[in-house]
């Protein structure tokens, strides 16, 4: 905290007037638990600059209610979990805030939600599916002891107006696959950062799966810092009309011999539909034989429609094995629906054919079956609704 | 019965920015099924467009004039419900659709136009044995369709579908341009399979005489100017190998 506090001295003052310097490193960037160290947010902040902030004021500005929220547990035999008081909580082993909605959050929370997991093939699955639209905060924290393995669901359903900060901390060579499925009702808003931590050949998958919801915005920031550590953060998410889906992914190579892969993917349809993908990737002078690579790639399937998408690669050191992006946006045009409808196809299958692929090749990544199935069918049941309601 | 594709004195016009373009001027053709027909003409000609009507692409605006399968009126069957009917057009420039594998793409258009999803075990069989013929790469079954392929590779795509897909009638336009003499050879090779199979009628679209040294039409129309100028037995095309297409755009 002591380090917090003096980076404030230097960075608060100019947190607002970021945009005009063209290019910060993202290592820089000033983080802290204290909703009052930073500024209000007016929208120019480069953080914000892509994201409705009047339609968030609450979330930064108000007294969030941080008691214990309307979650429920489903765990298997290696994993503990318990509410702890903010107090006597862990929390703050993975990150710290680097904006206002988060840090209100973590500002606001009164108890931690804590997991953690020992042995192999662990399950848990938190479920929100019971808030209602007060604003709210939440913070939970997820451990893996070393050489522990399993799959961590986070789902989210029914109304929210939710800010949260959600810390991963993978113990050498523990195996996690971290999944957070955003199927809110229709005018649900929901910020939510996470950090992680990883360990020592330790193996991450972060999964962000963002379907319904009014604005939602999901922010994984990974820090690769000991040796031989590897994430594949991978994305898919569908923005239908009014809707704002955002994800900024930061991934910090701060070892050596780590390894990234990130792969978002996005669908966009109706008026006004929106999406926002940052992608940051710093490879430090400490991360020698890095080997990263990060792509988004955004499907527009009407006109009306908004796809940000912008990645960065950092590089501070010669010595790596590999580092690469790639962004594209694309539609699904008429000469496309000619085809598939020259060979036969409906129109409605078709259009079913070519979003349900083009999201699903994220989601067939993630190496579990069963998991792949849940998602799966979320996906559809996305499709379906869209095409329903056209 | 033989099917027939008939053709009845088809006017199609464009939309364009400066105003409605006609293009087709009275289009005659008569195809039986297990025919081949030669449609040789120069560059702008109408033949893409002859194509692409046929197929029911919706740009192109058909102002008088008739398109029968069977004496069905094909010009008020949707796209999807022509190829069901068992029309096929291997496009001179395939699309790529990102995100869907070529093989979930073929499963699907050959279970919308049977009517029911093929039985699993021949269909794999099948789809193998025909990529295998047009020494198309079993990793092109994977790959989503025509997504980075090569100008020939597409092309190949295009006869590997025709062969699957098993249509009555089959519109190639251009299939041969931009093919080596190796593909070109492979191409042919899987049109003459599909008609030694299925027996289609054939309306093969090219600029140049190259691909009927493999596949030897019935007839031959030479089209200039939206309209057929002539037609006659496969004699014809030696005759435009030789003189070209001057004779004709002169008078035009
Ligand atoms: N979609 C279109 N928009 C505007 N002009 C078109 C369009 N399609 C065809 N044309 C015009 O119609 C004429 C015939 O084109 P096309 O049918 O492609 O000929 P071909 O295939 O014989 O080369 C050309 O002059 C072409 O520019
Ligand atoms: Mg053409």
């Amino acid at each position: 905290m002591a380090q917090t506090a003096a980076q404030h001295g230097i960075t608060a003052h100019t947190e607002g007037a970021w945009d005009a310097t063209p290019i910060q490193t993202r290592s820089e960037r000033f983080t802290s638990a204290e909703v009052a160290d930073f500024a209000e947010v007016s929208g120019l902040e480069s953080v914000w600059k892509f994201t409705p902030v009047k339609e968030l004021q609450d979330l930064f500005n108000s007294e969030l209610d941080g008691s214990r929220d309307n979650i429920s547990v489903d765990a298997s035999a290696g994993v503990k979990v318990a509410w702890v008081p903010v107090a006597t909580s862990n929390r703050g082993v993975a990150g710290l805030p680097e904006e206002r909605g988060a840090a209100n959050a973590w500002s606001r929370a009164e108890e931690v939600l804590e997991a953690h997991i020992t042995g192999e093939n662990q399950t848990l699955t938190l479920s929100r599916s019971a808030l209602d639209k007060l604003p709210r905060a939440a913070h939970t924290v997820i451990t893996a002891a070393p050489h522990a393995s399993g799959i961590i669901v986070l789902r989210n359903t029914g109304d929210a107006q939710l800010s949260e900060n959600v810390e991963i901390v993978l113990g050498d060579g523990a195996d996690l696959t971290v999944v957070s499925v955003q199927q809110w009702s229709n005018d649900a808003k929901h910020l939510s950062s996470h950090y992680a931590s990883v360990g020592r050949d330790a193996s991450l998958k972060h999964i962000v799966v963002s379907l319904g919801g009014a604005i939602v915005r999901v922010n994984p920031s990974i820090h690769l810092n000991a040796e031989g550590g590897s994430i594949d953060a991978l994305g898919a998410y569908f923005s239908t009309s009014g809707q704002h889906i955002e994800q900024q992914v930061y991934i910090d190579h701060d070892a050596p011999h780590t390894r990234s892969r990130v792969t978002y993917k996005g669908a966009l349809r109706g008026e006004g539909a929106r999406s926002v993908w940052i992608g940051d990737v710093l490879i430090r002078q400490s991360a020698t034989g890095t080997d990263s690579y990060e792509q988004n790639r955004n499907l527009v399937l009407s006109d009306g429609t908004r796809a940000d998408s912008i990645p960065n690669l950092e590089i501070e050191t010669g010595d790596i094995a590999g580092a690469g992006h790639a962004s594209a946006t694309g539609r699904f045009d008429d000469e496309q629906l000619f085809y598939l409808m020259a060979r036969g196809i409906t129109e409605e299958e078709a259009r079913r054919l070519v979003v349900r692929g083009f999201l699903l090749e994220v989601i067939n990544q993630i190496g579990d079956d069963s998991l792949e199935d849940e998602l799966r069918v979320a996906i559809e049941e996305a499709i379906e609704s869209d095409l329903s309601n056209s | 019965m033989t099917s027939v594709l008939e053709i009845k004195d088809l006017h199609v016009s464009v939309e364009t920015e400066q105003g409605t373009k006609q293009i087709l001027r009275g289009v005659d053709l008569v195809i039986r099924q297990g025919e081949i027909h030669a449609v040789m003409g120069p560059n702008g000609s109408g033949k893409s467009t002859l194509a692409h009507t046929i197929a029911g692409h919706p740009r192109y605006t058909v102002d008088s004039g008739e398109i029968l399968l069977d004496g069905e009126d094909v010009l008020e069957m949707s796209v999807d419900e022509r190829a069901r009917a068992g029309l096929f057009l291997a496009m001179q420039y395939p699309v790529e659709i990102p995100g869907v594998t070529n093989s979930n793409f073929l499963r699907t258009a050959k279970t919308a136009i049977d009517g029911e999803a093929p039985s699993i075990r021949t269909w794999v069989k099948d789809v193998k044995q025909a990529m295998e013929n047009l020494r198309m790469d079993s990793s092109f079954a994977e790959r989503n369709v025509n997504e980075g392929f090569s100008g020939g590779e597409k092309k190949r795509n295009e006869i590997l579908q025709l062969e699957l897909l098993k249509p009555k009638f089959a519109v190639l336009d251009e299939t041969d341009s931009g093919l080596d003499v190796d593909a070109l050879k492979i191409v042919s090779e899987g049109v003459n399979r599909a008609k030694e199979n299925t027996g289609l009628g054939l309306l093969l679209i090219t600029h140049y005489t190259r691909i009927l040294r493999y596949i030897k039409p019935d007839f031959v129309h030479v089209f200039v100017n939206g309209k057929v100028a002539e037609q006659g037995g496969p004699e014809l095309a030696d005759r435009l190998e030789e003189e070209g297409y001057d004779r004709y755009l002169v008078g035009a």
